[in-house]
C-alpha cells in the first residue's frame, strides 16, 4: 500500500460476510418453499374457485385501500412535513403507530371502533352502514395498517425535496393550492409512487387485522393470506402454491414500480 | 417428505450453522435427528426409577385451562418433574410433530388429527380417549337476536359465525346442521373456536357454534344455549405418548394422570363429558 492521499472509496471486505448471510436468510426460505411446490398440481391448485376468489378479492381490496391511503395520506404527509404546531411530534408517533403495532391489535382496535357495539358502530348502523363481516371491513383493516407506510415515505420525500421551488412559485404569485398541485406534488411524485406501492404491498399481505375485524368468508372477506392460512389446515400443498402466487404478485408489483420510478 | 431429508441437506445446515443460529437449527431438526445438541441439555436423565426431568406436552388449545391445572398437580405429585405445554390447534400441533418438534405427549381435540400421528407411527402407545365435548350455541349477553334453538340460526337476519368446514369445529358444525336439517348461512367462517367466540363476545355476531367447554370457559362474556341435536356429533379427545420422547417414564405417567380420577375431575369441572 502506498501512502498516497488518494481516498479509497468502497466498502470494507468484511461487510460482505454478514451482508451475504443476511441476504441468504431472506432468500433461503423462499427457495425452500419453491422446493415444496407440487408443480404437476400447481395449475389446479391456484385456479380453484376458492383460490381465484381470494386472489381477486385481495387485488380489489388492496387497490381500494391504496386509493384511500393516497387520498388521506398525501394531505397527512404535507401537514406533517410543511407545518409546525404544538404536539406535532406526538401526533406523528400516533399516526405511525400501526407500523409497529401487531396487526391483531389493530384488528381489535378497529372492532371497538367500527364494530356493531363499537364507538362509531351505532352511528353507522343508524346511517344504514353495516361494516361487520363486509368487504368494506377488509378495506378498513388494510388501510389502517398501510396508511403509515405512505405517510412515512412521502413525508421523507417532502422534507428532502425542500421548499425552494415552492417559495419561488409563491413569490411569483401562485396561490397555495396552485403551488401544491403544480410544484409540490410533481416534485415528490417518485416518493408518492413508492409510498403507494409500499401501501399496496402491505395491504396485500394484511392478515391479522382482517381476520380479527372482518372475519373470513369466501369472496367477501377471505383474502389470499386468509385463504392460505385456512388451506394449510387441510391441504398444505394448496397453501404452498398460493403462497407462491402471493410472492410472485408482490415481486411483480415491486419490480414494475422500480422500473417506472427510474424512468421518471 | 420427512423432516429428516430436509434437515439433512448439507447446504441448509451449513448456512444455518454459519449464521450462528444454532438454536433455530436444533428446534427444527432436534426431534428427528437426535444428534443435534442443545435439546438434551435442559432435560435431566430419565434412567433412574423415580420420576424426574421435564416433558413437553402438545395439547389442543381447548385443553389449555384443564391441562395447565393437571400439569401443576402432576408436578406437585412428582417433585423433580417439569411439564411444559404447547397449546395450539390440533392440526398445527400434529404438523409440528411430523416436522420433528420435540414433544413427549400429544393430546388432540379430535381423532382425525391423532390418526395422522398414528398413521406415521409417531405415537408410542395406542391413543386413549380421555374426554369428549359437544357443540353449544353461544350468543352475546342479552341474546339480542333472541336465539332459542338451532333452527333460529337458519333464520334470515341472524348473523351467525361458524368455524370453517376445514377445521374440526367447522366439520362438527356441518354434521350437526345436516343431522338437524337446518341450513345455516354464516356471515363468516372462522379459523378456530377462539375466533368464533371472539366475534360473539364482541357482539359482532348474533350467534356462533362452539363447544360446551368454550362457553363455560368464556364466563359472562357469552351465554350458552344447548340444543338436542348436539348429540349427533360427539368430539373425542385422544392422548398418547410419543416415540420421539426422551423421557418415556414421565410421558406415560402424565398420560396416566390425565385419565386418572383426579384428572377426570378437573376435566369434568370444565364441562368436558366423559369418554364415550
Amino acid at each position: 500500500m502506498s501512502r498516497t492521499h488518494r481516498p479509497r472509496l468502497g466498502v470494507p471486505g468484511w461487510v460482505f460476510v454478514p451482508a451475504v448471510l443476511g441476504a441468504a436468510f431472506v432468500v433461503l426460505p423462499l427457495l425452500a418453499m419453491l422446493t415444496r411446490v407440487d408443480w404437476t398440481q400447481f395449475p389446479q391448485l391456484v385456479t380453484s374457485d376458492s383460490s381465484r376468489a381470494a386472489l381477486l378479492l385481495s387485488l380489489r381490496t388492496s387497490a381500494a385501500s391504496t386509493v384511500l391511503c393516497v387520498a388521506f395520506g398525501v394531505p397527512m404527509a404535507v401537514v406533517l412535513a410543511r407545518t409546525q404546531f404544538r404536539g406535532q411530534s406526538v401526533l406523528r408517533s400516533l399516526v405511525l403507530l400501526p407500523l409497529v403495532l401487531p396487526p391483531v391489535v389493530g384488528g381489535i382496535a378497529l372492532l371497538y371502533t367500527f364494530g356493531r357495539r363499537g364507538l362509531l358502530g351505532h352511528t353507522l348502523e343508524v346511517l344504514g352502514l353495516q361494516v361487520a363481516f363486509s368487504t368494506a371491513a377488509v378495506v378498513l383493516a388494510q388501510t389502517f395498517v398501510a396508511l403509515p407506510f405512505l405517510v412515512v415515505s412521502l413525508e421523507g420525500a417532502l422534507r428532502t425535496g425542500g421548499q425552494r421551488y415552492e417559495e419561488v412559485a409563491a413569490t411569483l404569485g401562485a396561490r397555495p393550492t396552485t403551488v401544491f398541485l403544480r410544484v409540490t406534488l410533481p416534485l415528490v411524485l417518485p416518493g408518492l409512487a413508492s409510498g403507494a406501492v409500499l401501501a399496496f404491498a402491505r395491504a396485500l399481505g394484511e392478515f391479522g387485522a382482517t381476520i380479527t375485524f372482518a372475519g373470513s368468508l369466501q369472496g367477501v372477506t377471505r383474502t389470499l393470506p386468509l385463504e392460505i392460512y385456512l388451506q394449510r389446515e387441510t391441504d398444505p400443498q394448496a397453501a404452498v402454491a398460493l403462497s407462491l402466487v402471493l410472492v410472485v404478485v408482490a415481486t411483480v408489483v415491486i419490480t414494475v414500480t422500480r422500473r417506472s420510478r427510474s424512468a421518471l | 417428505m420427512t423432516s429428516r431429508s430436509r434437515c439433512g441437506r448439507p447446504a441448509v445446515l451449513a448456512l444455518v450453522a454459519a449464521a450462528s443460529t444454532v438454536a433455530l437449527g436444533t428446534a427444527a431438526c432436534g426431534g428427528s435427528t437426535g444428534s443435534a445438541g442443545g435439546t438434551t441439555s435442559s432435560r435431566s436423565s430419565s434412567s433412574s426409577l423415580g420420576l424426574s426431568g421435564s416433558i413437553t406436552v402438545f395439547a389442543a388449545a381447548s385443553l389449555k385451562r384443564t391441562f395447565t391445572r393437571i400439569g401443576a398437580d402432576f408436578e406437585k405429585a412428582h417433585p423433580g418433574t417439569t411439564v411444559t405445554f404447547s397449546f395450539a390447534g390440533s392440526s398445527d400441533l400434529v404438523a409440528q410433530i411430523q416436522q420433528g418438534a420435540p414433544a413427549d405427549v400429544f393430546a388432540s381435540a379430535d381423532t382425525e388429527n391423532m390418526d395422522k400421528a398414528t398413521a406415521e407411527s409417531l405415537t408410542a402407545a395406542t391413543p386413549v380417549v380421555f374426554a369428549s365435548n359437544t357443540l353449544e350455541i353461544a350468543v352475546p349477553p342479552g341474546n339480542p337476536a333472541k336465539v332459542a334453538s338451532l333452527a333460529d340460526l337458519g333464520r334470515p337476519g341472524v348473523k351467525v359465525v361458524l368455524c370453517a368446514p376445514a377445521v374440526p369445529c367447522g366439520a362438527a358444525a356441518a354434521k350437526v346442521e345436516q343431522a338437524a336439517g337446518v341450513d345455516i348461512k354464516p356471515v363468516s367462517e372462522e379459523q378456530s373456536v377462539t375466533d368464533v367466540l371472539g366475534k360473539v363476545s364482541a357482539g359482532e355476531a348474533d350467534a356462533g357454534l362452539v363447544y360446551v367447554t368454550d362457553v363455560k370457559g368464556a364466563g359472562d362474556s357469552v351465554q350458552g344455549i344447548t340444543f338436542p341435536q348436539s348429540s349427533a356429533v360427539v368430539n373425542s379427545y385422544p392422548v398418547a405418548s410419543l416415540k420421539s420422547s426422551r423421557n418415556k417414564a414421565v410421558a406415560d405417567a402424565f398420560v396416566a394422570a390425565v385419565t386418572s380420577s383426579a384428572g377426570q375431575q378437573v376435566l369434568a369441572a370444565a364441562g368436558f363429558a366423559e369418554a364415550p
